[in-house]
């Protein structure tokens, strides 16, 4: 392990010392490193970290020569930051690869990342920042034989924080094709069509050794065994068709029998459809998504649930807020049934027209809402629950009667002047808790607000003046305590330097007690180097990133992120 | 013992990337597929801008700051085309969650930046790219001459002084 560390840090200490000219190559990468160092707070529930500091570090270094590429992942978490799973504990190389393209061809053996079409049945991939990796170790083979076609071929296993996968059978082997025509690249003659067109389609084999699965009947002691599958089978087809200013996106999954720990281990097949419609023109966009899924988790290991070893992709069809307040409670798509929409309507007021005032006006409005699917469940053993069983029939255009998440919001952008840019922002949300596993508790009804005004001073400096407030009857514990409010004032000097502070206060707790978290933070930037130190209160809540969650403990302390690109 | 020289070894290591950067020789840009708007798959490599330095922003839908840097740059890109025939590349980091909004949200804001999808991050991960906004200028020769992480009011204007230097072959600090 430390004769690794020290040919990576002699390795890349060379390069820094020298050139990035490596026999002809170059060399590229970046960096992250955060730290962390909390102390007990009870009030705020953050609790007693018995490491002075904790850290997050990671390094890729990429080295290009041509059709040959090769790169490397360092991670160390000295111990994880707070809300990391432990089982990260531990440095090493965690990502390696190396690839080679030659004119239709292109070959990565190692770690890779990919994805089918909208990731329905396979999307393997990364969030650095939530701790979420399902990174592929094997083999991926892209093939472009004509111009408008893409052939991949994928096989591997993913990676489970520091485990050594190919050790066990414990991991499930990932199979899978992928076929991608786009008619316009591929037939000369309607190259320039107002008519686009492409399709494609997928196939994804998960194979893990069968396991002796037993269950017992309560009442008369007889003992089933359910064969568990070994190959589960998945493939999707999806079109994208585009005509002037319209445009449609579809795809279609299927997947077979697939007992797991996150399903109840039911024998039910998965489904999932997609739709998006879109309209854009000059000045309006307008897009419709609908979605419904049934039973779709799909993981590499039947027995995992949580985060890890994801093989498909599920997004949650809700706007992601960037303001705190709108994000406190996020929804994430219920794979064993789900079926959402969404709306988005983008328009610009014209500059010098009355409503558009001087620089005209952007506004933004959106609308979603998550409901279950249709469930018939079959005839129950109650001795037995649902195992082993199909679970249930579902009608596929039926939509079930509990409502998961709903969101209706407003966004207004307009520049005043050379000197005040101001937003607006209104949310109104609906939010059920079981979607983020607290079934039976009161449904949480908020009606938030922002308002956003940054400040040209100087030449190229500025302030940021952000309120939010965030009012709701809900008033039962962590999950929903009542109204906050909170303020920002940030000054940005020169783009390099920047220093903020804010305060989020929980005002309407339901025991009286009135809770700030503030933070004081500074940042310096040079070129793509930023490092950035905060001191604060952090709420306990969940972080999303790219429709995937994780929860946050509540901190208090010192918090320093530098990342850099090189 | 362990720890305290790994920490040792990261510290130096991170101090020599960031001393290191001021003399590093220029990086091309990489042979990754991405996507058009409508569909098409493109080679990062294949980006350019009929012989004159181009601008690449890596942005997403959900970024506060990436959406004031993209609005600031539309309203005065007209007038930069204009000026010196700059042409920006914006990339979308956005996934499939948000990737259905980046085609609205660019017309319904107007804007007539050449926009890119980047869904599963592959261009972003070979350009080490670690969080958008972060903005690169290519130079004629396809080479990565100088980048910036981050947004904050005003910075447009640097990028574009930075560009025209660019134009003019002169030595980039």
């Amino acid at each position: 392990m430390k004769k690794i560390l020290l040919a990576i840090f002699l390795i890349t200490g060379s390069f820094n010392g020298f050139s990035q000219d490596i026999f002809g190559g170059k060399v590229t990468g970046n960096f992250q490193m955060d730290f962390q160092a909390s102390k007990e707070d009870t009030i705020i529930g953050a609790e007693k970290v018995n490491e002075k500091a904790l850290m997050n570090a990671f390094t890729n270094i990429l080295y290009t020569n041509g059709d040959f590429s090769a790169g490397m992942r360092f991670e160390a978490y000295l111990n994880p930051i707070l809300g990391f799973d432990p089982q990260y504990k531990g440095a090493g190389l965690a990502y390696r690869f190396a690839s080679y393209k030659k004119d239709y061809l292109e070959i990565t053996a190692g770690n890779y990342y990919e994805q089918f079409g909208n990731g329905l049945i396979f999307r393997s991939y990364e969030e650095r920042n939530l701790g979420l990796d399902n990174a592929m170790d094997g083999l991926k083979i892209i093939a472009r034989p004509i111009e408008g076609l893409a052939i991949k071929g994928i096989i591997g296993k993913q990676r489970y924080y520091w485990e050594d996968i190919w050790a066990s059978d414990d991991f499930g082997l990932v199979r899978g094709l992928d076929a991608e025509i786009s008619l316009n690249s591929l037939i000369k003659s309607i190259e320039t069509s107002p008519f686009q067109i492409s399709f494609g389609g997928s196939f994804v084999s998960v194979y893990e050794k069968a396991e002796d699965r037993f269950i017992i009947d309560q009442t008369t002691g007889d003992i089933f065994k359910v064969n568990t599958p070994e190959n589960i089978a998945s493939g999707a087809a999806r079109m994208q068709i585009s005509y002037k200013a319209f445009n449609l996106n579809a795809e279609y999954a299927k997947k077979g029998q697939d007992p797991n720990a996150v399903n109840g281990y039911i024998f039910h097949e998965g489904e999932a459809a997609y739709l998006s419609l879109g309209y854009a023109a000059k000045g309006l966009g307008i897009n419709i998504s609908a979605k419904r899924i049934d039973n779709m988790s799909s993981k590499s290991r039947r027995n995992e649930t949580g985060n890890m070893l994801n093989v498909n992709y599920l997004p949650a069809l809700t706007r992601q807020h960037a303001y705190s307040l709108f994000a406190m409670y996020p929804y994430a798509t219920q794979v064993n049934g789900e079926m959402g929409i969404q709306a988005d309507v983008i328009y610009k007021l014209k500059k010098n027209t009355f409503l558009g005032g001087n620089y005209g006006t952007d506004l933004k409005l959106n609308y979603s809402r998550a409901m279950s699917i249709d469930q018939e469940f079959v005839a129950l053993n109650p001795a037995l629950n649902y195992e082993g069983t199909d679970g249930y029939t579902s009608s596929f255009f039926k939509v079930g009667d509990e409502i998961y998440f709903e969101e209706l919001n407003f966004e207004l952008s307009k520049k005043i002047s050379n000197t005040y840019k101001l937003s607006l922002m209104y949310s109104y949300q609906t939010f059920n808790p079981i979607a983020i596993g607290h079934p039976g508790e009161e449904f949480i009804y908020a009606n938030i607000f922002a308002a956003d005004l940054t400040q040209r001073l100087a030449k190229k400096s500025s302030l940021r003046y952000e309120l939010q407030l965030l009012l709701t009857e809900q008033n039962y514990g962590e999950l929903a305590a009542g109204n906050w409010i909170q303020g920002t004032i940030e000054y940005n000097l020169g783009g390099k330097f920047f220093a903020a502070v804010s305060d989020q206060w929980n005002y309407g707790k339901e025991n009286g007690e009135k809770v700030h978290y503030y933070n004081f933070s500074v940042g310096y930037t040079h070129k793509t180097s930023r490092i950035q130190l905060s001191y604060g209160k952090q709420r306990e809540g969940i972080i999303c990133i790219g429709g995937v969650c994780r929860m946050v403990p509540a901190s208090n302390g010192l918090f320093a992120t530098i990342t850099s690109s090189f | 013992m362990k720890k305290l020289i790994l920490t040792i070894m990261i510290a130096a290591l991170s101090y020599g990337i960031l001393s290191a950067q001021d003399n590093q020789t220029k990086a091309q840009l990489p042979s990754v597929s991405v996507k058009t708007l409508d569909g098409k798959t493109i080679k990062a490599s294949e980006f350019s801008n009929e012989g004159k330095p181009f601008v690449i922003c890596f942005w997403a839908t959900w970024c506060k700051p990436c959406m004031m840097e993209l609005n600031a740059m539309a309203e005065l890109y007209d007038d930069w085309q204009e000026e010196t025939g700059i042409k920006i590349y914006a990339v979308s980091i956005d996934d499939a969650r948000t990737c259905p909004k980046v085609k609205p949200l660019v017309s319904g804001s107007d804007w007539s930046f050449e926009v890119i999808l980047d869904q599963n991050s592959e261009l972003k991960r070979a350009l080490g790219v670690n969080n958008p906004p972060h903005t690169f200028i290519v130079n004629e020769k396809g080479e990565i001459v100088w980048q910036h992480v981050g947004y904050a009011p005003g910075d447009e204007e640097t990028l574009i002084e930075i560009y025209k230097k660019v134009v003019k072959q002169e030595e980039i600090k």
